[in-house]
């Protein structure tokens, strides 16, 4: 092995690792220079960073929780309290906005001209207009105009309508959770309705003509063999649908229910602590991807498997 | 005739049982929503928060004398969307039109010509009078933010792009990094990054206008999501194609920037104008860190005295600006999804 | 062809990117090029006004949201009693009301931008307390406006006071010193209540006028201007108690005693102007007026306005463009305004309010 080895600047090898050493010495440089800026921005304010305040005393109230709570707690406390709303309104939230995602795919195929353009105007509306803006409809023109708690209105007294919430079987929902939990349903949803309308889709038209030769009724056709076959195409978009919902529940500040970033964000406007409120609510939304993720996965694997 | 829709009646509505009882539900439902919401707009609706402040609605507080720029501005777009528009549509028919062919390598360097000349008109200065960005609200400011950030977003993603799948492991893994860091943050998180502790980062000689942070904000979001668009269309390039290349000698950023992206881009432009409509829609969220767009001008308005409780007509309104926007862009991208199958 | 049509789209776009930065440097605050310039000395001791005289404006936080204190009109333009405060202060520097840039900030930003350097003053319903002088670096101006916390509620709904208020939902605003009051005085009262929390302070009134919550709580004033507002204002009773005082004062940052002295005593003009009975409408019949005070105050004898840095007829001209305090309340919240709230503890001294200002001399 005696050829002559190429010079040091021709060998490909070399320039990988410049460049990476390169962006490695970049990526430093622009931590360490941020870093002295925040450092020296935060005394000049008179900021120290840290994260004692969490032992600080919360002193403001909040209006839903399910752990006990008061005022006289820690930020500590109040943050849990907020987590703990985030949870619920994103569990409620994935749950029923796949019902009515699937729904609404289902409908967008349906032989009845009535339902699938029903469902049509759906999507296109939900899907073309600002969450932000259905959520305040959603609060000001469907919850704040149902009657109040003296008139509740009621559906076969196992649901109850008012200006307090919902009231379904002896739970009580508040205008907020209620608000937050079905903006984001019908917002979400009607993006999974083309997801779903797409898997569907996607199933040969022949699989549909073997299950009615064998005498299959259409619903069964649908549940038995074009559904488990379109779930393949469905459940990798279905989980940045599920992760954008879980992220978008941060709009309830917008609302006033009182999730894990509204509490952040007050805990900021007391303290000044911002950059700490930050990592917290970074660390937060991250775990959620995390667990949204991980779970999404095994069912695609279960999902893939299955087809084989 | 009257067996026509007899029949298209009973095969489209009423086939089964099941599906009759559907329509007439669905029927009942729509009657009740229809004779309540035109009751409403008609009878209890107040127009006249909305006749009254259009012009804030639509440009803010731009200064009425200087009305004729934005005509302009608005002419030049409309006009290079109509082109663009026709060549893209006409591009695959066998009969190419002349004309049309004759544009086509003017498109690009035109659309970066009118960049800096629109932001000449609305800015002003260079013997124009100049319009603070302060003033820039309202409608302008939603769109001005959503194409600025797109356009600066475009670049960088396709860089982040390339470093995801770079072979690189460091560039590769930085890559990694950002992308599922911001993909897994809320806007509203990176926006108050953006307007509250960017200023903490930077050195205090250096302070950035709150629009040019806002657009920083949605920047760093949405750069996150392009790399990913533009990924998915890297992935689509069957590998024979690189291997021919590099097989010619083409060092391999040159493989990349001629052989590459031109068709992966080509992929990902329906999922780019998808990924700006939801850009557009996620500008409402800059009302919430005090920049006075769409959404956040229907707030200013709602406190004006004699308009306060009007939240309803507001709102419909300025969803309906979103809704005309997003679903033009929406029929279009689908059109052009189809355009690029055949 | 197509693949040169496409290098060329994203050629330009990268090149467009540039074009997009420099301009942005281009509309960047002229007060980066006016601090770089600067030796590095001086860029401890802040010069406020050369800063602002540089940039031939104003840049004034107000909320733009709040009706009487600053609100944006149909016509474009901002208005009520913070907006004019401003206003008075570009008098003073540029001769021109106008020559302000105001910008709307939440009660959670509304500091940080002040610090970061991003506004001048902030005029924007802010209450006086202790720690926000003290440890967020705030210098505070004479206070404009007197205020306290008080509860709005429905007249049906049987409440009489705090106490009855166990379990009921109360509407109040986040960011502001109401959130944490109400929940010093119910926790003083030992009564547990369900706070309804909003970060806007239009949605925090719908929501309580559409019945969602039983009470509301806020400033006094912005009670009693948005009774007026409620569909039927008589059906709503503020009670008489007052969780608070809330003396409201426009702000700025820490450290420029020249820019702080001169916002100070652009407030008490407005104020000694009324008391010396001097408005817009007559201010022509005062120049000619023997009394030295007056003289004094409108420039036309002795240097006032030069240990503030200004021409010594600020006085006058702040009445002539601006007009006096009384003038600025009528029009804003009192008896000219929509809102027509009593003037009760923001009158002058001389006639039983808290309004004083120290002499001209």
């Amino acid at each position: 092995m005696t050829h002559s080895k190429p010079p040091l600047w021709r060998d490909h090898r070399f320039w990988q690792i410049i460049v990476q050493l390169a962006a490695v010495i970049c990526a430093i440089l622009i931590v360490v220079i941020l870093g002295l800026n925040l450092n020296r921005n935060l005394q000049q304010l008179g900021i120290k960073f840290g994260f004692n305040f969490l032992q600080q005393e919360a002193s403001f109230d909040i209006g839903e929780t399910i752990l006990s709570y008061q005022p006289t707690d820690t930020y500590t406390r109040a943050l849990l309290v907020g987590l703990i709303n985030s949870l619920r309104v994103a569990i409620a939230g994935i749950f029923l906005t796949t019902i009515v995602g699937i729904t609404a795919g289902i409908a967008r195929l349906s032989d009845n001209w009535l339902v699938r353009n029903i469902s049509l105007v759906y999507v296109e509306i939900f899907r073309n207009t600002p969450l932000l803006l259905q959520l305040f409809f959603w609060y000001f023109a469907v919850f704040l105009s149902l009657p109040n708690v003296e008139h509740k209105a009621s559906v076969l007294g196992l649901i109850k309508f008012s200006q307090n919430g919902i009231e379904l079987l002896g739970l009580n929902f508040s205008p907020e959770f209620s608000t937050l939990l079905l903006g984001l349903t019908f917002y979400t949803a009607s993006f999974i309705a083309e997801i779903v309308r797409g898997g569907i889709q996607s199933v040969a038209k022949g699989q549909w003509e073997a299950g009615r030769s064998l005498g299959l009724k259409p619903s069964l056709i649908m549940r038995l063999v074009v559904l488990p076959q379109a779930l393949r195409v469905i459940v990798p978009p279905l989980t940045s649908q599920y992760l954008n919902l879980a992220k978008n529940s941060s709009l309830a500040i917008a609302i006033g229910y009182p999730d894990i970033y509204f509490v952040a964000s007050t805990t900021f406007n007391q303290t000044g602590k911002a950059v700490e409120v930050m990592l917290l609510i970074m660390l937060t939304y991250l775990t959620f991807s995390l667990i949204i993720s991980f779970l999404m996965n095994l069912l695609n694997h279960t999902v893939q498997i299955q087809e084989k | 005739m009257q067996k026509i829709q007899l029949t298209w009646l009973r095969k489209n509505l009423f086939n089964s049982w099941y599906n009759s009882l559907l329509t007439i539900l669905c029927l009942l439902l729509i009657i009740q929503f229809i004779r309540k919401f035109v009751w409403w707009t008609i009878a209890e609706a107040q127009w006249q928060v909305v006749q009254v402040n259009l012009p804030l609605f639509l440009v803010g507080r731009f200064p009425q004398t200087s009305y004729w720029r934005l005509w302009i501005v608005l002419g030049i777009i409309t006009f290079l969307i109509v082109i663009t528009w026709s060549v893209f549509i006409t591009q695959k028919n066998l009969i190419k039109h002349k004309f049309i062919n004759l544009l086509v390598p003017w498109l690009a360097p035109t659309w970066l010509l009118s960049c800096p000349l629109i932001l000449w008109f609305m800015g002003g200065g260079l013997g124009l009078q100049s319009i603070s960005t302060n003033l820039w609200n309202g409608l302008i400011l939603t769109l001005l933010m959503a194409v600025i950030s797109i356009v600066i977003s475009f670049p960088l993603g396709i860089l982040l792009a390339l470093g995801r799948t770079s072979n690189l492991f460091i560039i590769r893994w930085f890559s990694i990094l950002y992308i599922e860091i911001i993909r897994g943050l809320p806007l509203i998180g990176i926006l108050f990054i953006a307007q509250v502790m960017l200023p903490l980062f930077l050195p205090t000689e250096l302070r950035l206008d709150r629009l040019i942070r806002g657009i920083a904000g949605l920047v760093l979001f949405s750069t996150a999501y392009m790399a990913e668009n533009v990924r998915g269309g890297l992935q689509s390039i069957p590998r024979e194609q690189i291997e021919a290349a590099k097989a010619l000698g083409l060092p391999t950023p040159l493989v990349i920037i001629l052989v590459v992206l031109p068709q992966a881009l080509r992929a990902v432009i329906p999922a780019i104008v998808g990924q700006f409509i939801g850009l557009l829609k996620d500008t409402s969220l800059l009302s919430l860190v005090g920049l006075v767009e769409l959404t956040g001008m229907s707030r200013s308005i709602l406190a004006q005295p004699q308009f306060i409780g009007r939240y309803a007509e507001v709102y419909i309104f300025v969803g309906l600006l979103y809704w005309v926007f997003c679903y033009s862009m929406s029929l279009a991208s689908r059109r052009l999804e189809k355009q690029l199958i055949n | 062809m197509r693949k040169s049509t496409l290098i060329l789209a994203i050629a330009p776009l990268i090149f467009m990117l540039g074009a997009c930065n420099s301009e942005s440097d281009k509309t960047r605050d002229p007060t980066n090029t006016a601090s770089n310039t600067e030796a590095p000395v001086a860029r401890n001791t802040l010069n406020t006004v050369n800063n602002i005289k540089k940039r031939g404006k104003l840049i004034c936080g107000v909320s733009g949201e709040l009706p009487g204190f600053s609100f944006l009109g149909t016509d474009g333009k901002y208005s009520g009693i913070d907006v004019d405060i401003c206003r008075a202060i570009a008098v003073v520097l540029f001769d021109n009301p106008d020559a302000v840039e105001f910008r709307n900030l939440n009660a959670k930003e509304r500091f940080t931008v002040l610090q970061t350097g991003e506004i001048d003053i902030l005029s924007r319903n802010t209450t006086w307390i202790l720690s926000r002088d003290a440890s967020i670096s705030l210098d505070f101006a004479p206070v404009i406006f007197y205020d306290g916390q008080g509860i709005m509620i429905r007249k049906n709904s049987g409440i009489k006071s705090l106490e009855d208020l166990k379990g009921k939902g109360i509407c109040v605003q986040t960011g502001t010193t109401n959130e944490q009051n109400l929940a010093d005085q119910m926790r003083k009262l030992n009564v547990s209540y369900k706070p309804v929390v909003f970060e806007d302070v239009n949605i925090t009134f719908a929501t309580y006028s559409e019945g969602r919550c039983d009470a509301i709580t806020a400033d006094r004033s912005a009670l009693v201007s948005r009774r007026t507002t409620l569909p039927k204002p008589e059906d709503n009773v503020i009670l008489d108690e007052l969780l608070s005082s809330e003396p409201l004062a426009p702000a700025v940052k820490q450290g420029d005693s020249q820019w702080t002295d001169l916002v100070t005593w652009v407030v008490y003009t407005l104020i000694k102007a009324e008391e010396l009975g001097i408005n817009s409408q007559n201010l022509a019949k005062f120049s000619t007026n023997t009394d030295p005070n007056i003289k004094r105050f409108l420039g036309t004898e002795g240097n006032l306005g030069e240990g503030l840095g200004l021409s010594n007829d600020f006085a006058a001209k702040i009445i002539k463009n601006v007009g006096n305090y009384g003038e600025i309340y009528d029009r804003n919240l009192g008896k000219n305004s929509q809102l027509n709230l009593a003037r009760n503890q923001n009158r002058l001294w001389t006639q039983g309010g808290l309004l004083y200002s120290p002499p001209f001399r």
